[in-house]
């Protein structure tokens, strides 16, 4: 396997506060990847290195080659990696309609998504393109962020959390598009804590805790005991 | 009748001060910075139109034209370099920084332009006036408050109708997450900066023709400006407009009781809208 | 796991204070004979620093302490000069009290102005004190019996017959003038003393404390019990107070009074602001360094008028960007030097022990 996105060694901070210590993750072209673990296990510090929110060492993160672990989220975007932020983050002054161009704004050349295909894959939005974008509904809301990190077509894909707060008839109809996005070849990368939807989507899974990858594998390749080890940081039994 | 009149003209002269206002309006909306120069850098553009007409000869409306870019630029190196430095959560750097360009500005202009009052000589047209029914209005002020609608038009259509505006918007309402759409929010700042000098140009232009100015007359076009925004409620722009005209008016009818009341006349309404309506008029933004 | 709980102790004070305390005594000492032993210019540019101090420490509280960033204290200079010239030449009080009466008016004007100014927020309440200045300057030049615009002097006997003249005069064998300046030094000075001392006792208090909450986090301060608006309108009427004072010693100084020139903004705010920032905000010792500073400059720069104000200017913002805390606080940060500790220090406990920046924190 050649990764296209990978981190080596990647530590964050915030001020004094060191989230990640030494994550090691690649996610190769076109495939789809789960990451789960507990609250503060570093999830989101990791989505928000690779994104450019969190800066780090240049080639604590390097995509196709290039160490980009220092660039600026404006940068990273333009280099093709898009992310859908925890807690969605739309932008209340902004209708629906202008939330997914504004996702357009950092976006070099032609792909596959327009406004036309992303009302395709939601059809809903198109019904509410004029609405305010925070008088949706959550899932309404989740399908805004997903579409307007569309709009810039990525190479990757990073969802943080979208599946948080949301009914699972909810989250069914937001996972129901994700085949679709992965036809266009994009790499996906998700941050998930409901690790049955985790295990369904993705081709592989790494596991955090206190910063550290625990657990890596193909979902079939692992076993309940193992996840909830990598999980919990203790076996299965002592917590029952 | 006269009562009238003295109305009209306030209202026209709440054009030139909604042109004071739409630049300070515009950069609070988007980067919560109050730029205590503002009413400073109106003046040095003011004599930036002057230094074209008279080393040129140009006409002052072509001298604008000229002095927009050049206003434009100068925003945008000062938004850029200097002034996004002191954005972020402590109000003070900001506002320390931008009270030390106007004193720095005022100066600089004292030597360069010393202290004697000046004006923009438009030739004919400073006395020209149209008759409406049975009132002569001044084709200036006229053309001042005709100039605030467009400005205030235009900059409406960019913020709501244009990706730049949309930009706008966006970094105003989150930076962090406009940073992950590919904006970059010291850029956008600057550009805002710029549009907001060019503003000043137009202003400038109507100020430096319609009155005297001279160096020290920027700190009262700046409360002008910020009695004109609060009264309209921030981030509004029409808000705006309605602020400086009631400033406008209830400044021409304190002169026409008593012409030292005038300045006061301003003031005392701004206060009172303050006391009635702490958030102004027409309030908008959420802060 | 038993934990043996340590003793700890809440310390304020640093090693380097005590010492400061002795060269303080002898300074006080000096600082109380100078106008038997220096020339009458060098007293009345002393009592131009003194009064300079009272009024940086004044802004300094308010903006670097309270977060209450006001560009319109010359409302307050302007109002208790005037106050005071009007107690004395329409009624007759003697200056002395006149300028208590200035301090008292000025805080009782400081309630209806933060009646307006409070209901504005950062940025905007700065130009808001600065509207209100305008409008009681405004009001003040409608004043004929004071001048109007144009202003008036005090009468020659009223100064002469000062309280406290006679004496100094028969004890030191002044002449009038140089009893009034000496006179006005030592209320200065007074003035100064009195003032850091109210503010290094407020800043060690609790009430100081709390105030330090209220700028850091506004929101958390007021959740865990602090009444933030209720602080900031203290210390707002408190400074209002002060510094009236400190407008009418300045005019009774000077003698003569206008509205552009008592209500001027480069005087008695400009000035203020670039000493305090420049010293260093929210220290007691910055404004006393950024005063020394202030009048250095003035005194070499003076006769180049409009360069001067601009190189302040130009200071001012440079410091701003590059040194926030001013020229004490790169000294302090160096050295480790505090003259006015207030910061609070827990003696003995774990703490001390602990790594900077755990896992957690």
């Amino acid at each position: 396997m050649t990764a296209m996105l990978e981190t080596r060694g990647l530590k964050a901070f915030y001020g004094d506060f060191q989230a990640l210590f030494g994550v090691d993750i690649a996610v190769a072209k076109g495939e789809t990847v789960a990451i789960i673990g507990a609250n503060g296990a570093g999830k989101t510090s990791l989505m928000r290195a690779i994104s450019g929110v969190l800066s780090s060492k240049p080639e604590m993160v390097v995509y196709r080659d290039e160490p980009i672990g220092a660039l600026a989220a404006p940068d990273v975007l333009a280099r093709g990696i898009a992310m859908v932020p925890e807690g969605r983050r739309l932008f209340p002054s902004l209708s629906v309609e202008e939330n997914l161009l504004i996702g357009a704004y950092g976006r070099k050349g032609q792909g596959p998504w327009t406004l036309e295909t992303v009302y395709a894959l939601f059809p809903i939005l198109r019904e509410r393109r004029n609405n305010p974008a925070t008088a949706l509904s959550g899932g309404q809301q989740q399908m805004v962020a997903i579409g307007r990190a569309l709009m810039s077509n990525p190479d990757v894909l990073l969802c943080d959390e979208i599946s948080l707060g949301l009914a699972p008839v909810v989250v069914r109809d937001i996972y129901a598009a994700f085949p679709r996005i992965r036809e266009t070849g994009a790499s996906i990368v998700i941050v998930e804590q409901d690790i049955a939807q985790a295990l369904k989507v993705a081709t592989r899974v790494y596991c955090l805790m206190e910063g550290r990858v625990t657990l890596s594998g193909r979902p079939d390749a692992l076993t309940r005991e193992q996840i909830h080890q990598a999980y919990f940081g203790a076996p299965c039994h002592a917590l029952h | 009748m006269r009562f009238i009149d003295t109305i009209v003209q306030g209202v026209l002269l709440g054009g030139l001060y909604a042109l004071f206002a739409a630049g300070l309006s515009l950069v609070f909306g988007i980067m919560r910075l109050v730029n205590l120069a503002h009413g400073d850098l109106i003046v040095l553009a003011a004599f930036l139109i002057l230094l074209l007409t008279s080393a040129l000869g140009l006409n002052p409306f072509l001298a604008a034209l000229i002095a927009a870019p050049l206003m434009f630029t100068a925003g945008w190196a000062l938004q850029y370099l200097v002034l996004n430095r002191t954005l972020g959560k402590d109000v003070l750097p900001p506002l320390l920084v931008t009270f030390g360009i106007s004193i720095v500005l005022q100066n600089g202009l004292l030597e360069a332009f010393s202290a004697d009052s000046r004006r923009v000589s438009i030739g004919t047209l400073e006395s020209a006036s149209i008759a409406v029914g049975q009132l002569n209005v001044g084709l200036m002020p006229l053309m001042t408050f005709l100039s605030a609608l467009a400005v205030i038009f235009s900059l409406n259509q960019l913020i709501y109708r244009t990706a730049l505006g949309r930009a706008f918007r966006a970094t105003s309402d989150d930076i962090v997450t406009a940073g992950l759409m590919g904006i970059r929010p010291q850029r956008v700042f600057a550009v805002a900066t710029g549009l907001a000098m060019v503003v000043v140009t137009i202003a400038a232009l109507y100020l430096g023709t319609r009155a005297n100015f001279d160096p020290t007359s920027g700190p009262s076009r700046l409360i002008y400006a910020f009695e004109a925004v609060i009264i309209g409620g921030l981030g509004s722009l029409w808000g705006t407009l309605a602020g400086g005209v009631i400033l406008g008016v209830a400044q021409t009818v304190g002169a026409a009781i008593n012409p030292e009341w005038q300045i006061l006349a301003g003031h005392l309404a701004f206060l009172a809208v303050l006391v009635i309506r702490p958030r102004g008029l027409f309030p908008r933004a959420v802060d | 796991m038993s934990i043996a709980l340590p003793s700890f102790k809440v310390e304020t004070r640093s090693g380097t204070s005590s010492l400061a305390a002795l060269t303080t005594v002898a300074g006080l000492a000096l600082a109380l004979a100078a106008p038997l032993i220096v020339s009458r210019g060098v007293v009345q540019d002393l009592f131009f620093i003194l009064t300079m101090l009272v009024l940086a420490q004044n802004w300094n509280l308010l903006a670097g302490y309270a977060g209450l960033i006001s560009v319109g204290q010359q409302v307050f200079v302007g109002f208790g000069a005037y106050a005071m010239f009007g107690a004395v030449t329409l009624a007759g009080v003697d200056p002395i009290a006149a300028i208590l009466i200035a301090g008292v008016l000025s805080a009782l004007l400081a309630i209806p102005t933060a009646f307006f100014t409070f209901r504005l927020q950062g940025p905007y309440f700065a130009i808001g004190t600065w509207v209100v200045a305008e409008v009681v300057r405004l009001l003040l030049a409608q004043w004929k019996a004071l001048g109007g615009g144009t202003g008036t002097s005090l009468p020659r006997d009223a100064t002469r017959d000062m309280a406290g003249v006679d004496i100094v005069r028969d004890l030191f064998g002044m002449k009038v003038a140089a009893a009034n300046d000496a006179l006005a030094y030592w209320i200065a000075l007074l003035l100064a003393l009195a003032t850091i001392g109210f503010i290094y006792r407020l800043l060690k208090s609790k009430q100081g404390l709390g105030l330090a909450a209220v700028r850091d986090n506004e929101q958390a301060a007021r959740a865990v019990g602090v009444d933030a608006r209720r602080m900031k309108a203290l210390v707002y009427v408190t400074t209002a107070f002060v510094t009236g004072l400190a407008g009418a010693l300045i005019y009774l100084q000077k003698a003569r009074i206008s509205p552009d020139a008592a209500f001027s903004v480069t005087d008695w705010t400009a000035y203020v602001i670039f000493i305090v920032v420049i010293g260093g905000i929210g220290t007691i010792e910055g404004p006393i360094i950024g005063v020394i500073l202030f009048f250095l400059l003035q005194k070499l720069f003076a006769d180049f008028g409009s360069w001067y104000l601009l190189v302040l200017g130009l200071i001012g913002i440079l410091v701003m960007l590059f040194s926030p805390r001013g020229l004490w606080g790169l000294f302090s940060d160096r050295t480790g030097i505090q003259l006015f500790p207030v910061r609070r220090k827990l003696i003995g406990g774990p703490l001390e022990h602990m790594p900077k920046g755990g896992p957690n924190g």
